[in-house]
């Protein structure tokens, strides 16, 4: 029996390589509570599909958003989200925490 | 990242290798480290390996992003019994690939362990093929000395981070009794979690198979406390 929860990784290798214009969000930093991990992954195509998750469903519509760009101009990009940041973003963590997330294309 | 970084760190994965992605922030430049050793950042990558702990690592004008890979857990069951039919799908639903052995055909049948991993043979000829490493988890279920004992000691010999055994107080006296004249330490009986679990009251197998799984958790998470 093996692992449940499907594996972002290699959900995007298999995405590139159907050509599918995939990027990849990783968290790379959290500041108080944060619903996932360091490292944690979300990939995303160029139609929004997307698997995996950077936090408890709060942000990943506006990473999804971003990550468009990101597949379309191949430039890598930092994003920040925290309940203070209201100004920039309009999503926030529920849970009072504060993540950076780094977007990139795959490929 | 690159198509052929993402593929080269896929595959040490799938080979249950540790393997780290070093990204230069904010530039973005990647690369994939299997070996800190000869590596820039040899320290903070031995570190992570060892925590499992991915970092923002600060490199005086820039940071540095490590994000570190390791091996999915796996959970080595002995024993295809009545605790291990809750045990296995509740392992797999945590993300432990899961193997169920046990030479007694009649226990290991696919009925009663629907789509798990079972080995229907005796330890010390299906466990060197399974490759057991500190990243797997080992339950001995079976109560049999003759099934247990040569599982435990493969088990402790690979350095697998959690080992259970099923069996009272007395039944794992005469166990450590056995493992130390077969010649393992005192320190490696001692790494032995017997009686398995932990103690939450279980009556039902089911909950003793819970009871395993938290202390498995427990030793991944917080192996200074458990």
């Amino acid at each position: 029996m093996t692992a449940a929860t499907p594996d972002p990784l290699a959900i995007a290798e298999a995405w590139a390589r159907e050509g599918r214009g995939v990027a990849l969000a990783t968290v790379v930093e959290t500041w108080g509570s944060a619903p996932r991990p360091v490292g944690s992954h979300l990939v995303i195509d160029r139609d929004g599909a997307f698997e995996g998750s950077v936090s408890g469903g709060c942000v990943e519509g506006a990473v999804v958003n971003e990550a468009a760009d990101v597949i379309e101009t191949g430039r890598p990009r930092m994003l920040e989200f925290g309940v203070a940041d209201e100004t920039a973003w309009e999503v926030g963590l529920s849970c009072g925490g504060r993540i950076r997330v780094f977007v990139e294309q795959v490929g | 990242m690159r198509l052929d970084l993402l593929a080269a760190l896929n595959a040490a994965r799938a080979a249950r290798r540790a393997a780290a992605v070093v990204t230069e922030l904010p530039g973005g430049a990647q690369r994939v480290v299997t070996q800190a050793a000869g590596d820039p950042l040899a320290d903070p990558i031995s570190k992570a390996f060892a925590s499992g702990r991915s970092c923002m690592i600060d490199t005086g004008e820039a940071s540095a992003f490590i994000n570190v890979h390791l091996p999915a857990t796996r959970l080595v069951i002995l024993g295809a019994v009545h605790v291990a039919q809750t045990l296995a799908p509740v392992a797999a639903a945590l993300d432990y690939d899961v193997t169920v052995v046990d030479p007694r055909t009649a226990f290991a049948t696919a009925e009663r362990f629907p789509g798990v991993s079972l080995v229907a043979d005796w330890p010390d000829r299906a466990l060197p093929a399974l490759k057991l490493d500190r990243y797997t988890a080992f339950a001995a279920l079976t109560h049999d000395p003759k099934i247990d004992d040569p599982g435990l000691i493969e088990a402790l010999r690979a350095g697998c981070f959690y080992v259970g055994a099923l069996g009272s107080r007395k039944t794992h006296a005469a166990r450590c009794a056995r493992l130390a004249a077969a010649g393992l330490s005192e320190a490696e009986i001692d790494r032995i979690k017997a009686p398995i679990g932990l103690a939450i009251g279980a009556a039902s197998p089911a909950e003793i198979a819970v009871s395993v799984i938290a202390e498995i958790t427990a030793e991944l998470r917080r192996p200074e406390a458990a």
